[in-house]
């Protein structure tokens, strides 16, 4: 059984920095982690190879910076195997078109999968599109929003998706994508060997010219989404202040009155 | 070749055998940019005895309604949703095509887009049209909201988008309204899935799910401890909302990650969002910031979450939500 997780490296979001002029992330300089949200699909990939009795090899595939090697090794740590990272100055400014093809591509390189995990979305761009293209550009069932897998076996999969109003149980044959929300686990802390094995652990970078890709699906050129404009939103309200602690009924008064306006009461 | 394309679609949505309201507010943005470009607005309507509902869809602004009627359709699986809606595309090539940025909305367009070739802009705020390009300029908020982006698809088409759900009012029903409703049809294989759904599991949380709620009532940190989100509930419950929660009253298992706010969790635009011992971190506005009236409550008078309060309470929200559950009471 192979498992591969898609991960992405994410600037630390407090302090992010827009280059004005490409619309695009400055990367520099930004203190990095993996996807908070990826910690939950590196944690699932986990528990299914302990469910198998340990009979499954996961790779983490990742496309970013050179320092991306990071985010890879982070999921190392927590139980993975092994690693790719697809790395290529051609592959910048790439949208989640751009980014799922090229991702793809990593995939199919690194051969037979019979499931890809990848979180519901990544904290900066905050799209959740780049994992179910993935698994539509691999002609694989994509099952979004998964918050438990029930079972994993006999060539199929059946997994419960979060959904409006409630969770859905739905089955797909084997190999298929899943994304997956927060509430499925608890991500594990990594181990100190865990934390020595990575770091040992060699991640094979590939770039433009290992891949099946031609030309023009890379990078900004292979983008069909363009950045015309970035701005900074300051979304303030010179809202009234009152204190319950001076004045309680005045604060109960004036949220009363308030609701009574919207027509909530 | 892009002269080709014209016309702007909507994805209804259909929900227990009813169309969603969502599908209403589709309409609501596609009326504008379809009057901008002088050209018809579509809804598509995909489904299982779903047809008699189209004319709804005329009533609520649109021009047409395509609709695809079949068991197979009954309930949503993205396979065959894309496969269907590519056919329909590639049959009658809309130059712009949205979606609700719903659960639904959010699987099916980034499955599509693959097939269709084209880009996708994800959770929309705002939609316009450059008249001069004629190009759809798609606005969004990224980066936890700390920047918006404005964002074209110039030589692709359609033109696609998901944008949030509650941004936009449906325009008012129009019973007057005429349109044509074309039943369509697809190859028997576009119908055919791998995936099946086996059970649906609804939540046995009370009032709606949260990104459809007009009112939510969130708690935070100052809510000391789980027992307390009672109160919330009961606010929740006299206003006829919903309950949310901070990232961190998740975390203490204070309320369910399915009611969590923010970037990890769920981005909401209620009429009236209260928040009650929420300080308010980055992570949190972001989720809700664009909410059109914010009460906050919270003992810290400076807490961050009254930056984007329309009325701030600086005290307990243990003493003000009793207050105020007594007064709307009595």
């Amino acid at each position: 059984m192979r498992i591969g997780v898609l991960v992405k490296q994410v600037p630390a979001t407090e302090n992010v920095k827009i280059d004005e002029k490409t619309g695009t992330m400055i990367r520099e300089g930004v203190d990095s982690e993996l996807n908070p949200l990826d910690l939950h699909a590196v944690e699932e990939a986990v528990r299914l190879k302990e469910r198998l009795g340990g009979d499954a090899e996961i790779t983490v595939i990742s496309m970013g910076p050179p320092q991306a090697q990071k985010a890879v090794k982070a999921a190392i740590a927590m139980g993975c195997d092994g690693g790719l990272l697809l790395s290529d100055r051609r592959f910048a400014g790439s949208d989640t078109l751009a980014t799922a093809r090229t991702l793809a591509a990593g995939v199919k390189q690194a051969g037979h999968f019979d499931l890809l995990l990848s979180g519901e979305r990544a904290t900066d761009g905050e799209t959740g599109q780049v994992g179910p293209a993935v698994g539509e550009i691999l002609n694989l069932p994509v099952l979004t929003f998964v918050s438990a897998v029930e079972s994993f076996s006999d060539g199929y999969l059946t997994v419960q998706r979060a959904v409006e109003g409630g969770h859905e149980r739905v089955q797909a044959p084997l190999p298929a994508m899943i994304s997956v929300v927060k509430e499925i686990n608890v991500p594990r802390l990594c181990t100190l060997g865990g934390k020595l094995r990575a770091k040992k652990t060699v991640i094979p970078v590939l770039g433009a010219d290992d891949l099946p890709l031609p030309q023009e699906h890379l990078g900004l050129a292979g983008s069909p989404t363009k950045v015309v404009k970035v701005s900074y939103p300051q979304i303030t309200r010179s809202g009234k202040k009152i204190s319950a602690v001076d004045n309680p009924d005045g604060a109960v008064e004036a949220i009363l009155s308030l609701l009574g306006a919207r027509g909530a009461v | 070749m892009n002269a080709e394309y014209r016309g702007v679609w909507t994805l209804s949505e259909v929900r227990d055998g009813r169309i969603h309201p969502v599908s209403y507010e589709l309409l609501a943005w596609g009326r504008d940019l379809a009057d901008s470009l002088e050209v018809p607005l579509s809804a598509v309507l995909l489904g299982h005895n779903i047809a008699e509902q189209a004319g709804d869809l005329i009533v609520q602004g649109a021009d047409q309604v395509y609709v695809v009627d079949d068991l197979e359709l009954a309930h949503f699986r993205p396979d065959i949703w894309t496969k269907t809606l590519t056919a329909l595309v590639n049959r009658h090539r809309p130059e712009i095509f949205i979606a609700s940025a719903t659960s639904t909305g959010r699987t099916v367009m980034p499955v599509l887009y693959v097939d269709l070739e084209t880009g996708l802009t994800a959770d929309c705020t705002e939609l316009s049209i450059d008249t001069k390009e004629r190009l759809l300029l798609q606005t969004r908020p990224a980066i936890g909201g700390n920047v918006m982006a404005d964002i074209k698809t110039p030589f692709c088409r359609p033109q696609m988008c998901t944008v949030r759900p509650r941004s936009k009012k449906p325009l008012a029903a129009d019973p007057a309204r005429t349109g044509k409703v074309f039943t369509e049809s697809v190859a028997p294989e576009s119908l055919s899935s791998v995936i099946k759904l086996l059970e649906f599991l609804p939540e046995k949380n009370v009032g709606a799910p949260l990104q459809d709620a007009e009112i939510i009532v969130a708690g935070g940190k100052g809510m000391k401890k789980a027992a307390n989100f009672a109160l919330l509930e009961e606010l929740a419950g006299l206003l006829g909302g919903s309950v949310g929660a901070s990232r961190m009253a998740v975390d203490l298992n204070w309320a369910p990650y399915s009611s969590q706010v923010g970037l990890s969790g769920k981005s909401v635009t209620p009429k009236i969002y209260i928040a009650c011992g929420i300080s308010g971190a980055v992570q949190h506005l972001a989720g809700m910031s664009a909410s059109d009236t914010v009460i906050a409550i919270n003992s810290d008078p400076e807490a961050p979450i009254f930056r984007v309060a329309d009325l701030a309470i600086v005290g307990d929200a243990l003493e003000v939500v009793p207050a105020l559950i007594g007064r709307l009471k009595s």
